[in-house]
């Protein structure tokens, strides 16, 4: 066998694996946010509204506690029936879900209440009226809360992270990532379409942004892998929270017992790439 | 997060320059006289980041900031073309280490840090070297004062760095944090395109933010929108003067008229603004 095919195999065989993590990500019997923040949260209570005029149902914020500390939670919301699939907008959420997100971050930030952030969709949604109403402002004024929150931040990324959409939920001063979700600079198939032309491609594009979870520790963009239940977390609901919650519950103790700088997460993300000296 | 559809580009011929909107054709020292504005009809052609610098800057000001800094291939990234290529021929083309020129100079006699994005340079994209060369200028505007000018010409995410690229959007805007701190205007100019991440980060965050006319701004691409929902988009669809009149731009300026606007604007946010807004009242 020549050595082309070597390589042709094995980037077949890379494109293949980061496929089916892609595939575990967005599997329809996956928990979404309220799933998880039912089992993992004790006495959620649900907040509507983004206090200038809309309440995007693709992200839902509330309140809640987590052994015995009181929370501010936001979260990405898929829904799972037909019905319940529109409503949500499959996750995507419009200006007025940013603008959800920093209205929870600045009544975090007036009481003091750390954050919980859910990270699942597949994006910002790509819409005539999301741009009307200036879908980039709000993502760029939801990065600038994050990074201003006066108080301790947990993310985790359950799902699918999709670009801004997701960066928007994501900045926190500890990020965990299950095993099975992913982050992207943008879909597989948008970045298909962007660097072959084709989003047929998406198998080769998602092997190439190397978007499986084990990449983001390496990387230091995240904290934390969580296991999920073997095969997935569509596989068993509760055993995924069962995981996670005692994971939560210790990231969230060391963040608020070590002397909390929201300056820290600034540096965080300024120093991010670690590909340049001060 | 996609580069915008192409948009008209100026052709530059031997015997002149052709506007690519009207493909009218001028000698080339009436081109630059008119800032590369069609004398004809007004379009604003795309600008490199040094020309820009020439039209913005007082003549002998500009003192370049990071002229070295230049980033690598992290992925190891091949798409149709090794990602070390295509860099190594940018470079090559535009004259600059990545798709962005700092420094600082005085505009209309006012100091400022100014940032400019190259357009030619794969699409202006945000990879961890541009991020981190708009990350220092915007911390040492913050240092010496300088109110901090950025004009933007970016299609988004460079798809090559993947999530390294989408990184930049939260450090750009971690190191805008600086100038609120130290009470340091930033005007943000719009140029086109404005796309993606840089419009949904740094760019969407000045002070102030003009945008050159007819400019395509928006967060999705009009092309991937049609693909996505298969919606009508309305006459002027992303356009400087569609953002305008919905409040999302402060004013739409004409290229030619820039340097003037930036010098009365300037006179009012300067230095001296900053330093009043620092004494303890
Ligand atoms: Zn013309």
């Amino acid at each position: 066998m020549r050595s082309a095919d070597l390589d042709g195999n094995a980037a077949g065989e890379a494109a293949q694996a980061a496929w089916a993590h892609v595939e575990v990500s967005r599997h329809p019997d996956r928990p979404y946010s309220l799933d998880l923040v039912q089992r993992c949260l004790d006495d959620f209570i649900e907040l509507h509204g983004d206090r200038q005029g809309g309440d995007d149902a693709a992200v839902v914020i509330g309140l809640a506690r987590l052994g015995g500390q009181p929370l501010a939670v936001v979260a990405n919301q898929k829904g799972r029936t037909l019905e319940e699939r529109g409503k949500r907008n499959f996750g995507m959420a419009h200006p007025e879900g940013y603008r959800k997100a920093q209205r929870l971050f600045t009544l975090a930030g007036r009481l003091k209440l750390p954050v919980v952030s859910f990270i699942d969709t597949p994006g910002a949604y790509p819409g005539v009226a999301a741009e009307e109403r200036g879908q980039a402002w709000a993502i760029a004024q939801t990065l600038e809360a994050q990074l201003a929150l006066p108080t301790p931040y947990l993310a985790v990324v359950i799902g699918e992270g999709g670009s801004g959409g997701a960066l928007a939920t994501l900045l926190a001063d500890s990020v965990l990532v299950l095993e099975h979700a992913f982050l992207s600079v943008a879909s597989p198939e948008a970045a298909a379409a962007i660097l072959f032309r084709d989003a047929g491609r998406k198998q080769q594009a998602a092997a190439a942004l190397r978007l499986e979870a084990a990449n983001l520790l390496e990387w230091g963009i995240a904290d934390e892998i969580v296991p999920e239940p073997p095969g997935g977390a569509h596989t068993d609901w509760d055993e995924t929270a069962r995981l996670l919650r005692p994971r939560l519950e210790a990231r969230l103790l060391e963040l608020t017992s070590r002397g909390f700088d929201p300056a820290r997460r600034r540096e965080r993300y300024r120093r991010l790439d670690g590909l340049f000296s001060a | 997060m996609a580069i915008s559809p192409a948009y008209a580009r100026p052709r530059t011929v031997d015997s002149g320059f052709t506007c690519g909107a009207c493909q009218r054709t001028f000698p080339m020292a009436q081109a630059a006289g008119s800032l590369y504005v069609c004398p004809a009809c007004g379009h604003h052609s795309r600008i490199s980041a040094h020309e820009r610098v020439r039209q913005l800057a007082d003549k002998g000001t500009f003192q370049e900031w990071d002229a070295d800094l230049a980033g690598r291939d992290r992925l190891g990234f091949v798409d149709t073309k090794a990602y070390v290529d295509r860099l190594a021929e940018a470079r090559q083309r535009q004259k600059l280490p990545d798709a962005i020129l700092t420094g600082a100079a005085s505009i209309s006699g006012h100091p400022v840090g100014l940032a400019s994005f190259d357009f030619g340079f794969l699409g202006g994209s945000l990879s961890t070297a541009v991020g981190e060369r708009l990350a220092r200028a915007i911390e040492r505007s913050a240092a010496e004062l300088r109110p901090f000018v950025c004009v933007t010409s970016s299609g988004g995410a460079r798809m090559q760095e993947g999530v390294f690229s989408l990184m930049q959007m939260a450090k750009s805007v971690a190191a805008l944090h600086e100038l609120v701190e130290a009470h340091v205007p930033f005007i943000s100019i719009l140029a086109d395109p404005t796309m993606g991440g840089s419009i949904a980060s740094f760019a969407a965050l000045g002070d102030v933010i003009l945008a050159e006319p007819k400019a395509m701004i928006g967060f999705t691409g009009a092309r991937v929108i049609t693909q996505a929902t298969y919606e009508q988009l309305p006459a002027g669809f992303q356009t400087s003067e569609f953002h305008h009149a919905r409040g999302l731009i402060d004013q739409v300026v004409d290229r030619r008229q820039l340097r003037e606007v930036l010098g009365r604007l300037l006179a009012v946010l300067g230095p001296s603004a900053a330093e009043d807004a620092r004494r303890p009242a």
